[in-house]
């Protein structure tokens, strides 16, 4: 099978900047949905992209260092962002329980 | 030989294998749960009703595939494929042999030989909850919400104590990779008591915590809650039939012989023998089998029905060729690690069947107490005193 | 190979990211996050970091996006309603964006002039050996942190949800 194959195919790498790059772009379309979106467990997800842009960010300055610790941080943000969905969700609910809505732009009670 | 090439190959041996195994442990479900309820089961299709799973096989095949109006047609049409699809997946790392020579190439009885290979089978049967809630909630009926609500929160309250239970084996073998957790459970305690986690490591507590877990994972009684079907039609797959069903019914099984398979290389040793090789262990296998031939050709002698005659006696032939095929030198090395592995697996999978026979459902409140106020600390406790111990081993 | 696998998955992470934002319904969003999550899993493999690619597995898509389609089902609360009331970032929101991702893609392409090519394999000190080595020694301190953050978070979650005891 292998010989049918240009050795290319096995031995072509891709350079480290088009994962950086890949990273920055899921961050800035998780940006995005941030600001756009009104559903608050929409953007809640945005904001999971974004650690999760940023994981890929970590992990990648990890391989470029040959070191692992750039890994364990990605692992804090995970641990984190685990706590942090606890938290939210749990807030959302009460929101949703209080209010009967998710829109975020109908939770304006304090305005005024 | 070539790795894409060798990876194909083991594929093509292994998927009719297992399609043939799901489809067989329906008729060996239904088989056992009726001798345990003093009925006869399916007999009418071929002979003991062997046949059964091609005609159920056909069946669902041939029947109309029926889409009520109100689903989410894009999330009913993926959540059964989805489900089975994650199932199967967990298969392919499960090591069902040690690593051996076959007309000069060297490989691994299994698919994939990864370093994180319990990770990834816990990383996916957890995402395969995600084709159950997704047909709970397409569905658009209450009842498979409902389903669909409880299969999500039921997996992820008895993911922690299988974790926690997984996790204390790991510590004695002090590895992830799914091989090197079997070569550690090698050999025997005093030259006779197996060397097993659940036995010769004295991890039998977490072994129970992970059984009782795995039941809940894979929506068995006595905690199948998302399909109680006196309280919820047939829950999550209510509004499906044909092959959707088909699928969700195969990722059930497979989800089972994923669990078992599981439990037999983490805790009962993978495909080492019961009783080592220097005392006749590797006679077992064929000792097995001569009884089991031995009670056919009896039964072959003295028919309850006429058919049996002729039956009986064939597949008492077959056992015992098999029984004489495991010490043929060549065929020894595949067949008898395949023979241990497959037969601690088969009686878990055995006594998933026969629980389903004998204890009832939970109700749903009693579910989640019992994983967090029961499972949870045991497997805790268990972790800490295991850890204690192999810390003090190791000073 | 590897520029195969790359590719692929990076559409797939591109992809199911714009389709998160763009989606209506919040079910539909939290399945393209899932794709997304699975995507970066294998890209997290292909860096060599195999401990953090499984826990992605279990942690993100196995538990908190499982949490995430829970909530939405319990709610059921349906497709998001438009509303003007955009403000500010309507308008701003893209332009600074865009102005954000091009300077950041300059500034990588400028700064890492000594970047590594990325080969499957190259780099193996990812295995979860390695990781719990560094994790129970050196980051011992946030390791034992992280744990209070978690069960402040687990406290304060059983708070927030319970229903209310009069």
């Amino acid at each position: 099978m292998s010989q049918l194959l240009p050795p290319e195919f096995f031995t072509a790498t891709v350079p480290l900047n088009a994962y950086l790059i890949l990273s920055a772009i899921l961050f800035a379309i998780g940006a995005c949905g941030f600001m756009f979106r009104k559903n608050i467990i929409t953007i809640y997800m945005c904001i999971e992209l974004m650690l999760n842009a940023v994981n890929l960010s970590f992990v990648t300055f990890s391989y470029q260092f040959g070191k692992v610790d750039g890994q364990i941080y990605s692992f804090f943000v995970m641990v984190v962002a685990a706590a942090e969905a606890a938290v939210g969700l749990a807030i959302i609910l009460t929101i949703f329980r209080n209010r009967g809505t998710l829109q975020i732009d109908e939770i304006d009670t304090l305005k005024n | 030989m070539d790795f894409i090439l060798l990876s194909i190959l083991k594929t093509a041996i292994a998927a009719p294998v297992l399609l043939g195994t799901l489809a067989y442990l329906v008729w060996i479900e239904r088989k056992v749960l009726a001798h345990v309820q003093l009925r006869m089961g399916p007999s009418r299709v071929g002979p003991h009703g062997l046949l059964q799973p091609i005609a159920d096989a056909i069946k669902l095949l041939t029947k109309e595939d029926f889409i009520p109006s109100y689903v989410n047609h894009v999330y009913y049409w993926l959540a059964p494929w989805l489900a089975l699809m994650f199932a199967v997946t967990a298969i392919s790392v499960l090591p069902v042999g040690p690593i051996v020579e076959i007309f000069g190439v060297k490989t691994n009885m299994g698919q994939a030989d990864i370093s994180i290979g319990l990770l990834l089978i816990l990383g996916l049967t957890g995402m395969g909850v995600y084709g159950i809630a997704l047909a709970g909630w397409s569905s658009n009926n209450k009842y498979s919400l409902l389903g669909g609500l409880r299969s999500s929160a039921q997996m992820i309250s008895y993911e922690l104590p299988m974790a926690l239970a997984i996790a204390s084996p790991l510590l004695i073998v002090n590895s992830l990779n799914l091989r090197e957790i079997v070569n550690g459970q090698a050999g025997h305690v005093f030259g006779i008591i197996p060397n097993w986690n659940a036995i010769g490591g004295l991890q039998i507590f977490s072994f129970i915590i992970y059984l009782i877990c795995a039941f809940a994972e894979t929506n068995r009684i006595p905690f199948d809650l998302p399909e109680a079907e006196n309280e919820l039609v047939s829950g999550y797959n209510t509004e499906y039939s044909s092959m959707k069903f088909a699928a969700f019914f195969m990722a059930e099984y497979a989800n089972i012989i994923t669990a078992c398979s599981v439990a037999t290389t983490l805790f009962l040793g993978g495909w080492h023998p019961i009783i080592p090789n220097e005392l006749g262990g590797q006679f077992i296998p064929t000792l097995i089998c001569f009884f089991f031939a031995g009670v056919l050709f009896y039964h072959a002698l003295n028919p309850a029905r006429p058919s049996d005659r002729l039956s009986m006696g064939v597949i008492g032939a077959i056992i015992l060729g098999l029984g004489l095929l495991f010490q043929v030198p060549v065929v020894k090395e595949l067949a008898q690690p395949l023979f241990w592995f497959a037969s601690k697996a088969g009686f878990l999978i055995f006594v998933f069947i026969w629980v389903r026979g004998t204890v009832p459902r939970f109700r749903y409140d009693q579910l989640m107490r019992f994983a967090w106020l029961v499972l949870f600390p045991a497997a805790l406790l268990n972790l800490l005193l295991t850890a204690f111990v192999v810390a003090a081993k190791s000073n | 190979m590897d520029v195969i696998l790359f590719t692929f998955f990076a559409l797939v992470a591109i992809v199911g990211a714009v389709s998160l934002v763009l989606q209506k319904h919040p079910i539909s969003s939290a399945l393209s996050l899932v794709s997304v999550m699975v995507a970066l899993a294998v890209l997290f493999l292909l860096l060599g970091a195999e401990f953090i690619a499984a826990a992605q597995l279990v942690v993100y898509s196995g538990a908190i996006m499982v949490l995430f389609v829970f909530v939405i089902m319990l709610l059921n609360a349906g497709a998001e309603r438009e509303s003007r009331k955009g403000g500010l970032a309507q308008f701003l929101g893209l332009p600074l964006t865009a102005i954000l991702l091009v300077f950041a893609s300059y500034v990588i392409t400028q700064s890492m002039s000594n970047a590594k090519a990325v080969k499957f394999g190259a780099f193996t000190g990812g295995g979860p050996r390695e990781v719990g080595w560094e994790l129970f020694t050196r980051y011992l301190l946030p390791f034992e942190v992280t744990s209070i953050l978690i069960l402040i978070a687990i406290a304060g979650a059983v708070v927030l949800a319970r229903k209310e005891i009069d």
